[in-house]
């Protein structure tokens, strides 16, 4: 029976059925059930089928968006339970993200969110045209793990450099770290500029992030 | 009879514009300039915060006022581009950032040397009609970096330029630098060598930078070309013609706010529409959606009389390979027969991320057979084939008076970098190989135009003024190519 249903919800989540994976966890909460025994062993695997499946080129950027709606159609029922009964559901990481100041860029650096969320990270968007200071608040408020800045223009570029000086202002490094992407950004200027790392697409993006933000205790598998 | 290719009727068309005019007033378009926004509200339009509804009324008398054709010129005087009718004419991709180096074959950053070779090359290869700032050059600090690709096309090239500004700061700094080359801003007005293009912000949405920029180059009176970007399926609606309806939505309110600044300044109805790779994400120029979407966009442009652009002869692929040809003869040919005014994105590759001198000197070649495409089959002798026929030399055709008189115009006589040579063991090269090759011969035939002292000196002080403006120190970068444009700088 248990089995059962955690394979339905599998299912709503690689059929981006955010009704379905909704009325699956408000039906788990119904008999009584352990509501992070739902989200690892059910709605979690079927977010991994998906990132493998479109790692294959078998389902698509839309299908990733659908499964990480039902995804978060799911945890919404799931998370008032996981709260009363004093559970901590592990994210695996916060992600703060945005696109440079004086850049309107966004599609990469949203495509980037995306995977994050789909693999399990907390993702702060803030946005495009974002000014370096706001990179920096709401990384310490967030208590976030690693700060994204996105940049697609070679004349924003430069803007990559006053995040990292907003972030030491706060002290918030080497704890936070910092990645940069968009078209013209390259491992050389990463490097150049002392970010901890760079990715040329989303899917490196995420690799990226699993690689530098360790997970601790108590995380989702 | 001139082939063409046509993807909407009329009716389509019509549909099209119904819609769009619809979209203008609602949602309406998002402004991001005050100054913008109050001549549409001067003119009856509904402004609410930054939203502007846009009555169909008002957009048909902006469209009306909107010239039908223009010309680009030259240094000399000579109108060489013309926008407008069916004419056809290519210039190579804008403003990238990464360079395939044709000795490594490797990927790498744009330096100003790498700008001043793909100017050469564009200057001498006869089938670019117009120069594009085509690389952002690495070696210059990026807040002078706009300005000083302008300023190096300038100084290396005749022919007009298709450009561009980053921001709203850049733009005053480029024209200048324009007006300096005409002799005036009343001359650069009467004779504008440059179209600048701006670009909507999917979807339906002009942001302060990019409004503000199409008030001022309609009052200077220098071309704006509308680059509406719309990405099927992120940006825009997925289906073709939903986006090409956008396009126009976003299109039309760009020729509004520009007439409204100044009736009957020139402007194109251009575009670089896209779909989204649905599995990388990125925006195939490449791939046949992707020119679909810009020939039925112009189509809807022609449609309405005004001069059209769009973004082809580019390819995804990194290196010069199959894929890169297949995807860049295919688009040429397409756009050539849609009859697009300017096609930009030759010597582009990785989705307009990367320029390559050596595909430049082979889409040149593409160009030109397009270019025979689009004369037709012709009927130069008065029979078709009989009178031949009764004067056949014993020699055969190869012999024969017509063939010596009428084989340079049937047809195209590719260079050697096309390869039609007989299979020889031991020397079989690639067409990146023989491209590359050909690049020395051709800029043996370069040589610069010999500007007036007194106008470098102002194109020096001009780049040293912005340099100032933001701060940085500009010394102009010393690489071979590149020093006997600086020994003038200084
Ligand atoms: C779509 C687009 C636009 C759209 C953007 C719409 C939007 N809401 O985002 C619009 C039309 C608004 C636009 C405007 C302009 N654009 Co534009 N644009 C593009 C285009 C065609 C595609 C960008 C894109 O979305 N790619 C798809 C995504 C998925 O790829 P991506 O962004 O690279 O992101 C991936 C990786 O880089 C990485 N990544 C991205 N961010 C991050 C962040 C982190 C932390 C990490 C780890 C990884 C990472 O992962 C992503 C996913 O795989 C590029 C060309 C190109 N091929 O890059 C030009 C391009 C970036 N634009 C360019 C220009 C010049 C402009 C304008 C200045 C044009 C003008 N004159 O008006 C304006 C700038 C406005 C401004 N101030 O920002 C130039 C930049 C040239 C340069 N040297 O800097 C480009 C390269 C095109 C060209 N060759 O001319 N543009």
């Amino acid at each position: 029976m248990e089995e059962e249903i955690l394979s339905r919800m599998r299912r709503s989540i690689v059929d981006g059925a955010p009704q379905h994976a909704a009325a699956l966890a408000q039906e788990w909460l119904q008999s009584g059930s352990e509501p992070l025994h739902a989200i690892n062993d059910g709605f979690i695997p079927g977010m991994r089928h998906v990132g493998e499946q479109f790692g294959c080129r078998a389902l698509y950027l839309p299908d990733v968006m659908a499964a990480a709606e039902a995804m978060k159609a799911a945890t919404a029922v799931l998370e008032p339970e996981i709260q009363r009964r004093g559970l901590k559901r592990g994210v695996r990481g916060t992600v703060v993200l945005g696109t440079v100041q004086g850049d309107i860029h966004e599609i990469g650096k949203n495509l980037v969110g995306t995977l994050l969320i789909a693999a399990g990270f907390r993702v702060i968007d803030l946005g495009c045209n974002v000014a370096a200071e706001r990179f920096a608040e709401a990384a310490e408020q967030a208590g976030a793990d690693a700060v994204g800045a996105s940049s697609l223009l070679t004349t924003t570029m430069v803007r990559h450099r006053d995040v990292i000086a907003a972030m030491e202002r706060r002290n918030l490094r080497p704890r936070v770290k910092i990645i940069v992407g968009g078209a013209p950004v390259t491992g050389k200027w990463s490097a150049e500029i002392g970010a901890d790392g760079y990715a040329a697409d989303a899917q490196r993006a995420l690799d990226l992030v699993k690689r530098l933000v360790a997970p601790s205790a108590g995380d989702a598998p | 009879m001139r082939p063409a290719i046509r993807l909407l009727d009329d009716a389509l068309i019509a549909r099209v514009l119904g819609e769009a005019f619809q979209l203008l007033s609602n949602p309406g378009i998002q402004v991001g300039a005050a100054e913008a926004r109050d001549l549409l509200a001067s003119s009856g339009a509904v402004v609410e915060g930054e939203r502007v509804r846009i009555p169909e009324v008002l957009a048909q008398t902006c469209l009306g006022a909107a010239p039908r054709e223009f010309a680009l010129y030259d240094r000399t005087g000579s109108a060489v581009v013309r926008y407008g009718g069916d004419a056809v004419h290519f210039d190579p991709g804008s403003s990238c950032v990464n360079i395939l180096d044709g000795e490594t074959r490797a990927r790498r950053s744009a330096e100003t040397r790498d700008l001043i070779r793909l100017t050469q090359l564009a200057e001498v290869l006869p089938q670019f009609d117009a120069q594009s700032t085509a690389v952002v050059c690495s070696d210059v600090p990026a807040p002078v970096a706009d300005l000083y690709r302008l300023y190096v096309v300038l100084a290396h090239s005749s022919k007009p330029v298709v450009t561009g500004a980053f921001s709203g700061e850049t733009l005053q700094g480029m024209l200048d630098l324009l007006a300096l080359d005409a002799g005036s801003p009343a001359a650069l007005r009467a004779r504008p060598r440059a179209v600048f293009d701006v670009c909507p912000s999917p979807p339906l949405q002009w942001t302060n930078f990019a409004a503000h920029n199409m008030v001022r180059l309609a009052r200077a009176g220098v071309p704006a070309q509308i680059v509406s970007m719309p990405m099927a399926g992120a940006t825009a609606p997925v289906t073709l013609i939903g986006s090409v309806t956008q396009h126009a939505a976003e299109t039309i309110a760009g020729i509004v706010i520009h007439q409204l600044a100044a009736g009957g300044a020139p402007v194109v109805w251009g575009g670089a529409p896209s779909i989204l790779d649905m599995s990388t994400g990125i925006a195939p120029v490449g791939a046949i959606e992707t020119v679909m979407l810009n020939l039925a966009c112009a189509e809807v442009g022609k449609h309405l009389g005004l001069p059209t652009h769009g973004y082809l002869v580019a390819s995804d692929a990194k290196l010069l390979d199959a894929q890169a040809g297949a995807e860049t003869g295919i688009s040429a040919v397409l756009g050539a027969l849609a009859g697009i005014n300017m096609i930009s994105g030759a010597g582009m590759i990785d989705s307009l991320a990367c320029h390559s001198a050596e595909k430049l000197v082979l889409d040149a070649e593409l160009i030109a057979s397009t270019r025979r495409l689009l004369k037709g089959v012709e009927t130069p002798t008065s029979t078709l084939a009989t009178a031949m026929f009764a004067s056949l030399p014993k020699e055969g055709f190869l012999a024969s008076r017509e063939t010596r008189a009428l084989f340079r115009t049937e047809q195209h006589l590719p260079s050697a970098v096309i390869d039609r040579g007989n299979y020889q063991e031991g020397a079989v090269d690639d067409a990146f190989s023989r491209a590359h090759d050909a690049i020395p011969r051709l800029l043996a035939s370069y040589s610069r135009p010999a500007l007036n002292p007194a106008l470098l000196a102002g194109f020096a002080e001009l780049l040293a003024r912005q340099a100032a403006k933001f701060g940085v120190t500009f010394s102009p970068p010393t690489h071979d190519n590149a020093a006997p444009l600086h020994a003038n700088l200084r």
